[in-house]
This record gives C-alpha cells, sequence and structure tokens, in this order.
C-alpha cells in the first residue's frame, strides 16, 4: 500500500511503485481534473503540488508520494493563492478549450506561493512549462498578475 | 452565403413546440419531413430550446464547444430574444442528428466547422427565442384575459401594462406549451440588442478552473477498462505479428485486441495498457508506402505542378497577359504538412451490448460518428447512442471520426466499455494532415506596377475528395481554392486552378483557418513581392488595389494607423502586413519582428483589425484574435511534420514545436463597428498571420521567403 495526502485527506492505493501518480489520481482514484497531454513532462498539462511545489506527475512515479501532501486541481482552491488564481481565470476569461488550464492554474498557484509579486520574466520562466494550443497566454499573464493584487490585498 | 443559408433553414424546417419531459416548453426546429403524428416530435428530439417550470432555460446546442465560444454565443441570440438573463441560462451538448442539428452552412449535416456557428444560427436561435417569448407571453395574457399586445417581458417575466402583476417564465412555461406557435414573430431591431454585441461571461468556463469539467477523456462509465494503441507507424501497413505472451504477463493488462492495422492493449488503467504495449513490440508489414520520404512528396507534387489543373476561377486572359507580358513576377510556394495538437489526445470511449451501442467522445462531427460507428458494427442508426463531450480542442482534427471507428472495432468483441487513449506519439504520427501544397503563382505588370494578369495554379491533395466526395466537383475542390478564387483583390485577367496529386498513403484533412491559411498566405506574400518588384509600400500597392472593396480597405487604413505603419524600427526588425476576406469577416494584420542575427525570428507584435458584421461577443472576437494569432505563430516558426522510410518522424511537444508563454508576442486587436451579417472569427486569425510575419522578415532582412516553416539558416547575418 501506498499511502499519502490528497487535497488534504489521507489516501491509500495499491498500485506498483512505478505508475505515474497522474494515472493513479485519474484512473484509480477516479479524479479526472488533472490531464494527461504528452507523458514526458513537455507540455504541463499534468501539473499537481507536491508538498506546495509544481510537478509534472506524468513523469512522477507514485513512490515519489509517499507521505507527502499531494494537491490537484480540484483541492486548490482551498487556498487562497488557489482561489485567487481561479476567480482571476474566470475574471479574465482566460479560459477556451479548457484542456490545459488544470495544470496553468496548477503551475501559476505554485508560482505565486513562491513569488507573491512576479515580474513578467518570471512569469516566464514560471509558465513556460505549460503549454495552450488556443493560445491563451495573454490573459494567463494577465490573470496571474491580478491573482497576485488579490493576494496582496489579502 | 448568409442569405442563402438562412432561407435554407427557413425552407426545410419549422419551429415546433411541445410540453418539454418533466413540465415547461419546449420549442426548437424540425425538418418538414419530421411532422409525425403524435405531434410530439420535440419532447423526445430535444432540439433547442427547453424552459422548465423554474425558468430555467436550456439551450440544446447544434453546434459544439472546443473553446471558441459557441457555448455562449449561440445562447446569446436565444436570450437576447426571449429577454432573459445569461445568468439562467445553461447549455447542453446535442445528440446526433442532421436532421435536428444540421448545420444550414454545411449542407445540413452536424458539422461545426469553418467558422460558421454564428453564421448559420444567427437567425434561426433568435427566431426560436422570439417565438418562445411570443408564447409565454400568450400565455400570461389567457391567464390574465388582456390582450398579448399591453404585456411587456422583463428578464425572465411577464409583467402586464400597470407593472402591478408579473408571471415568470417558469410559471408560465407549462401554458406556453399548449399556445400555437407563431409562424411570423419579429425579431428585435438590432438597436434594441441589450446581450449581442456586449461582452458575455462564458458559459462552459466554471468547471474548466476547478477541474470538473468533463472531456470526453474523462468518461467514467462503471467497468470501464482503459486501452491504448499502436497503429502500423507507416501508413497503410497492416499488424503482422506482438509478442503475446509477454503482454498477457504485463501486471494490470486484462486483454489484448488485434486490429488489421493496429494492435489494442487494454488494461485496469493506462499505465498498464502503455506498460502492455511497450511489452507486445508490435511487428507490421510497412506495405507499399515503406520508403516515402517528404522529398518524394514535394517531388510528385512539383511535377505535378507542370500540369493544367481545374479552372476555379477564369476572367479574361491571364495566359495571353501574362506570355506577352514585359514586367512579369513569378515564384513558388511551398507548405508543409501540418498536425493539429489538440492539447487532449485522441480518445473514444465505447460500450457494445445487448441494447446496442454507447459512444463517449468528444467530437465536432456526432451524426458522422453515429453512422461509421453503425456501419462498422451493423446496427441500426438508432442503436447507436453518442454522448458528446466538451472537446480539449479541435482545429479540424475532430471532424474525423477515424478513432471512433477504431475504439468501436476494439470495443466489438469486448463484454465491458473501454477507453482507448492514443499517446501523444499516437497523436502526432497518426494525425490526418493538413495537406502539402506547392503552388505556382505569376503575375504581368503594367507600367505603374500594378497586376494586370494574376494565374495561381494550387497543386495538392484534396480533403473533400475523401471527406465529403460529392462535394469535390469537376476537378475542384471548395477548401483547395478557398481564398484564391475569391481574394480581394480585383484583377482584370485573373486565372485559379486546382491540381489534385494525393500523397502516397498520407491522408490530409481539415487544420485551423482551412483553405484560406494556404491560399492567404502564397497571395499575401505574393502580393508583397509584386509590390517589392515596383518599388512600392506593401499597405500602399493594397490600398491601390482595394479601391472597390470598402469593408478590406477600411481594415487595411485601420491597421496601418494603429501600427504606426512606415514608421522606422530598428535594425534587423520589420513589420509586414496582410489582407483577407474569408469566412464571412474581413481581417488585417500586421506583423512586428526581429530577426537575430543567427536567423532566429520573434514575433514582437500583431495587430489585428477584424471586420467580422455583427459582433455577438465581443470578448470572444478578441480571445479568437489572440487564439488565431499565436496558433499562426507557431505554424509559421515551427509547423512541420516530415516523412521518412513512410513514418511521421516528429512525435511530442519536444519535436513538434508548440508556441510557448515566453514566445507570445503582445497582441492589439481591433473590431470594427458593422452591421453586416455576422461574420466567422474562429478561422481567420490564423489565416492571414503567417504571410505578415514572412512580410515582416522580408522587410527586416531582404530575403523572401515561400517555404514554411522559416528556415533560420536563411535569415544568418551575412
Amino acid at each position: 500500500m501506498i499511502e499519502f495526502t490528497l487535497n488534504g485527506k489521507a489516501t491509500s492505493v495499491d498500485v506498483p511503485e512505478d505508475m505515474p501518480l497522474l494515472w493513479v489520481v485519474r484512473d484509480v482514484l477516479g479524479m479526472y481534473g488533472t490531464k494527461f497531454g504528452c507523458g514526458i513532462a513537455q507540455c504541463g498539462a499534468c501539473t499537481i503540488h507536491i508538498d506546495g511545489e509544481a510537478q509534472r506527475s506524468c513523469v512522477t512515479p507514485v513512490s515519489e508520494a509517499v507521505g507527502r501532501e499531494i494537491t490537484t486541481i480540484e483541492g486548490v482552491g482551498a487556498s487562497l493563492s488557489g482561489k485567487a488564481v481561479q476567480d482571476a481565470w474566470l475574471n479574465r476569461e482566460v479560459v477556451q478549450c479548457g484542456y490545459c488550464q488544470s495544470g496553468q492554474i496548477m503551475s501559476a498557484v505554485a508560482l505565486l506561493d513562491a513569488n507573491p509579486a512576479p515580474t513578467d520574466e518570471d512569469i516566464d520562466a514560471g509558465m513556460t512549462g505549460n503549454i495552450c494550443r488556443c493560445g491563451t497566454y495573454i490573459r494567463i499573464r494577465e490573470a496571474i498578475k491580478e491573482a497576485a493584487k488579490t493576494i496582496e490585498a489579502k | 452565403m448568409n442569405k442563402h443559408m438562412m432561407a435554407d433553414l427557413s425552407r426545410r424546417k419549422f419551429l415546433v413546440a411541445s410540453a418539454a419531459v418533466g413540465g415547461g416548453l419546449m420549442i426548437g426546429y424540425v425538418p418538414t419531413s419530421f411532422a409525425r403524428a403524435d405531434n410530439d416530435p420535440v419532447t423526445s428530439l430535444d432540439a433547442f430550446i427547453r424552459i422548465d417550470r423554474q425558468g430555467k432555460v436550456t439551450i440544446i446546442s447544434p453546434m459544439i464547444e472546443m473553446g471558441q465560444g459557441t457555448y455562449t454565443s449561440l445562447p446569446m441570440l436565444v436570450a437576447e430574444e426571449l429577454d432573459v438573463d445569461m445568468a439562467n441560462v445553461t447549455v447542453d451538448h446535442a445528440p446526433p442528428s442532421d436532421e435536428l442539428y444540421g448545420n444550414p452552412a454545411l449542407g445540413n449535416v452536424q458539422v461545426t466547422g469553418a467558422s460558421t456557428s454564428v453564421r448559420a444560427f444567427y437567425l434561426p436561435l433568435r427566431k426560436a427565442g422570439a417565438a418562445a417569448k411570443a408564447m409565454l407571453v400568450a400565455a400570461a395574457a389567457e391567464k390574465w384575459g388582456v390582450a398579448p399586445a399591453t404585456l411587456k417581458t422583463k428578464l425572465g417575466f411577464v409583467v402586464d401594462a400597470s407593472g402591478d402583476r408579473r408571471l415568470s417564465y417558469g410559471e408560465l412555461a407549462d401554458a406556453a406549451a399548449k399556445v400555437p406557435v407563431p409562424t411570423d414573430v419579429p425579431m428585435k431591431d438590432p438597436s434594441q440588442f441589450r446581450i449581442i454585441g456586449t461582452p458575455a461571461k462564458r458559459l462552459d468556463v466554471k468547471g474548466k478552473v476547478n477541474g470538473s469539467a468533463v472531456f470526453g477523456i474523462d468518461t467514467n462509465i462503471p467497468g470501464m477498462k482503459v486501452a491504448t494503441v499502436a497503429a502500423s507507424p507507416v501508413f497503410g501497413g497492416k499488424l503482422s505479428s506482438f509478442n503475446e505472451e509477454a503482454v498477457r504477463k504485463t501486471p494490470g493488462v486484462v486483454d489484448v485486441v488485434r486490429l488489421e492495422n493496429a494492435i489494442a492493449v487494454i488494461g485496469d488503467h493506462y499505465w498498464a495498457a502503455k506498460t502492455g504495449l511497450e511489452a507486445a513490440a508490435p511487428v507490421f508489414d510497412e506495405g507499399p508506402h515503406a520508403n516515402v520520404t517528404t522529398a518524394d512528396v514535394v517531388a510528385a507534387l512539383a511535377k505535378a505542378s507542370g500540369r493544367t489543373g481545374a479552372i476555379a476561377k477564369n476572367e479574361g486572359d491571364a495566359a495571353k497577359v501574362l506570355s506577352a507580358a514585359p514586367r512579369k513576377v513569378e515564384a513558388t510556394y511551398e507548405a508543409p504538412f501540418l498536425a493539429h495538437a489538440t492539447m487532449e489526445p485522441m480518445n473514444c470511449t465505447v460500450s457494445v451490448s445487448e441494447t446496442g451501442c454507447d459512444v463517449w467522445v468528444g467530437t465536432q462531427i456526432p451524426a458522422i460518428c453515429q453512422q461509421v460507428v453503425a456501419k462498422a458494427l451493423d446496427l441500426p442508426l438508432d442503436k447507436v447512442r453518442i454522448h458528446n463531450h466538451l472537446l480539449g480542442g479541435g482545429f479540424g482534427r475532430r471532424l474525423e471520426a477515424d478513432f471512433v471507428l477504431q475504439a468501436a472495432l476494439v470495443a466489438k468483441n469486448l463484454k465491458y466499455p473501454v477507453k482507448v487513449i492514443w499517446s501523444r506519439e499516437e497523436d502526432i504520427q497518426h494525425d490526418i494532415y493538413r495537406p502539402y501544397y506547392y503552388d505556382r503563382i505569376a503575375a504581368a505588370l503594367n507600367d505603374d506596377g500594378m497586376p494586370v494578369a494574376w494565374s495561381h495554379r494550387i497543386v495538392g491533395s484534396s480533403i473533400f475528395a475523401r471527406w465529403a466526395p460529392p462535394l469535390f466537383k469537376d476537378g475542384i475542390d471548395p477548401d483547395a481554392i478557398d481564398g484564391a478564387a475569391d481574394m480581394p483583390y480585383a484583377i482584370e485577367n485573373f486565372r485559379v486552378e486546382f491540381v489534385r496529386e494525393e500523397p502516397p498513403g498520407i491522408l490530409t484533412g481539415f487544420w485551423r483557418g482551412v483553405g484560406a491559411t494556404h491560399n492567404v498566405y502564397v497571395i499575401e506574400s505574393f502580393v508583397d513581392e509584386l509590390a517589392a518588384a515596383g518599388k512600392k509600400d506593401p499597405v500602399e500597392y493594397r490600398r491601390a488595389l482595394l479601391q472597390k472593396n470598402s469593408r478590406a480597405l477600411n481594415v487595411l487604413n485601420r491597421a496601418a494607423e494603429i501600427s504606426n505603419w512606415g514608421t522606422p524600427l530598428g535594425p534587423r526588425r520589420g513589420r509586414g502586413v496582410s489582407v483577407q476576406q474569408a469566412f464571412g469577416s474581413y481581417m488585417c494584420q500586421v506583423a512586428e519582428v526581429t530577426v537575430s542575427k543567427t536567423g532566429e525570428v520573434k514575433v514582437d507584435r500583431v495587430y489585428v483589425v477584424v471586420d467580422t458584421g455583427v459582433v455577438v461577443n465581443p470578448d470572444t472576437v478578441v480571445a479568437q484574435m489572440q487564439s488565431g494569432v499565436i496558433f499562426g505563430i507557431t505554424a509559421v516558426l515551427w509547423g512541420e511534420i516530415t516523412l521518412d522510410k513512410g513514418r511521421v518522424q516528429q512525435s511530442n511537444f519536444d519535436s513538434y514545436r508548440i508556441m510557448r508563454i515566453d514566445e507570445a508576442p503582445k497582441i492589439e486587436v481591433e473590431i470594427i463597428k458593422s452591421g453586416e451579417n455576422p461574420g466567422g472569427i474562429g478561422e481567420p486569425g490564423t489565416s492571414g498571420l503567417a504571410p505578415a510575419v514572412l512580410n515582416a522578415v522580408f522587410a527586416a532582412t531582404g530575403v523572401r521567403l515561400r517555404k514554411t516553416p522559416i528556415d533560420s539558416q536563411l535569415l544568418k547575418e551575412a
């Protein structure tokens, strides 16, 4: 049995140790908000947090999660920064097809948690691992800045 | 086109209403051939508007949502005429039915594509909303014993003249369902619009920011297993063998299915299926295309470009004027195969049981999927139930049913539902690609340097010949010539031809911006060449050509103004312009680029001016311009699928590069205020982009590129 905390809840799964966290979350635990995009950590659609840090779950074996705090898009709204980012995403109408946005939001929250006032260069560095085929980058940038302001005000 | 398609819908269909299941009002269009004895066609058929007893309005959207904003713009049309708050409107996916949900702009087939959704449904959905409102008003009038004309509506309520009495649409819905459907109900004058033309919040996005939105790949059916597939890496190859013992020994693998050209491994989860597929190590009989290379394809196209094509348009005598012309410019332009690379890889879930077949998928073509599966499984149409989903990108890829058919064939012999997910590698290497085009173009110039003859020979595969054969007529593919035969400039001797040349084994399909993406690239690059040949400014040159095309001229003038056209930029920087009229919209794009000493091109800024007629959701228009521009830059800078030994050489995002946030330009969009018929906006942002960038590269370096993607070797500082 592999045990970890998922969105604040103690979770245990009986799966091979090398199984990527992405498929544990989706196919074993039935939480489908985290997306499969490339399988080789190139697109960021599968981004989750492990102990608050953004990780590509498609290449992270579940063994690395043992005893740690995993947060997915379904749970990220519980934090101040998570909620602020989700709200900014809606307020700025960032989303088009939406498939990559779980990962974009998870990366943005991790960025803001580490750096509450990111510059454009910081946003570039923090978000370059997340591809959006609809090209919502301009609004992602605006939304991150808006979320930063919301967080600062609270 | 608009007039034609609107007439078409009203001729073939009529509005009907009935009680909805569970109470309330249902109103929609059914074909005249659907008139049935039970007088209750809509209840069972679910088109288009449902108003329940709580007053909640549901639009069963004939067009699908793949990011382009249709699930907001179409409900806006209904809400405007029905007079309800958008906050009370929700959208349901439509079931498969060409009869009910066919797109009048695309032959009444249930297809979302070619930027037609708003164009096709602008009048029908408004009319349906207006009729529903009239019926609710009539129901209130009957209750109160007053004339309907004395009543008004206000955001989901009918109110009487005094303002003392009011009834909600929910309270009236049951009674309204019994009112005869008005045949000639007036719609609002555009000056009265309060929803159309104002930015509306998208209705599909809440679930997309908290993980609850359900895409096809998120289907979760009790007892479902997950499969992944490997098709022959060479197109047209067949599966010969695989290591069955190894695959069945893989932990979590439950089954393996042999298809003619592919193997499917089924597991408890995707990881087991993927691991099992690797263990299977399938061997393929690669067939006749095992040695095909891109060079072979291009050589065949080049040879074909020597043939005279089918004539798409022929005015005056271009050949004669060209042969006698003292000044002539000629060029050859190439555009590569392109993959769609939707973020959601191809996937489809199928369950085959005694009651028929259920299919869970995100598709642009629900009714075609139903037909394909019914045929493959030898089932009557009504035994195949298509459950559509939000699409994690479409861009034309989900206009194909290949992956749906494959999933049905996998599920056929299984006793449980199976979700087939393609790996990203499978997705890139088994796409149905944007055609490789090889165009030859020539113009004769007069003493002023203006074109007096134009000859454009388009050489490539025909998508329509495969996708909708009846539309490939007299050797002309209507998509291949789109934007070429009807380009914005009037030239007296004008000839456009199409030469069909199919690449060996490779299927070609629609790709964002469709025909115009390739033709606007060729035409706008070439017009730039003509301007340069006459030593004229590219904007001035186009102005001279557009004197009789006021909408095109207007977007050009506005774009020149907001982009500060003509003001100096630094060394190895340049501006380029493109003008297009396509999808019922007029657009001008100006790109600003910087070319590094090593030849790398950075697009710094793009200005877009668009005249798309009446605008439904202006924020969506801006979003689609931003989106289309970035999609277009990805293609012009990096987009290329190449073949070697019959195989696609690209496989994932490391070899098929997609623009990232740090590479994205600034984009400024201006929408022209217009009362013209609504135009399309999902495609054109992409179709005009490549030539604007290539022309900017020419301005920055003096190098004219006639092939995409950009080869930075050609742009190195000497």
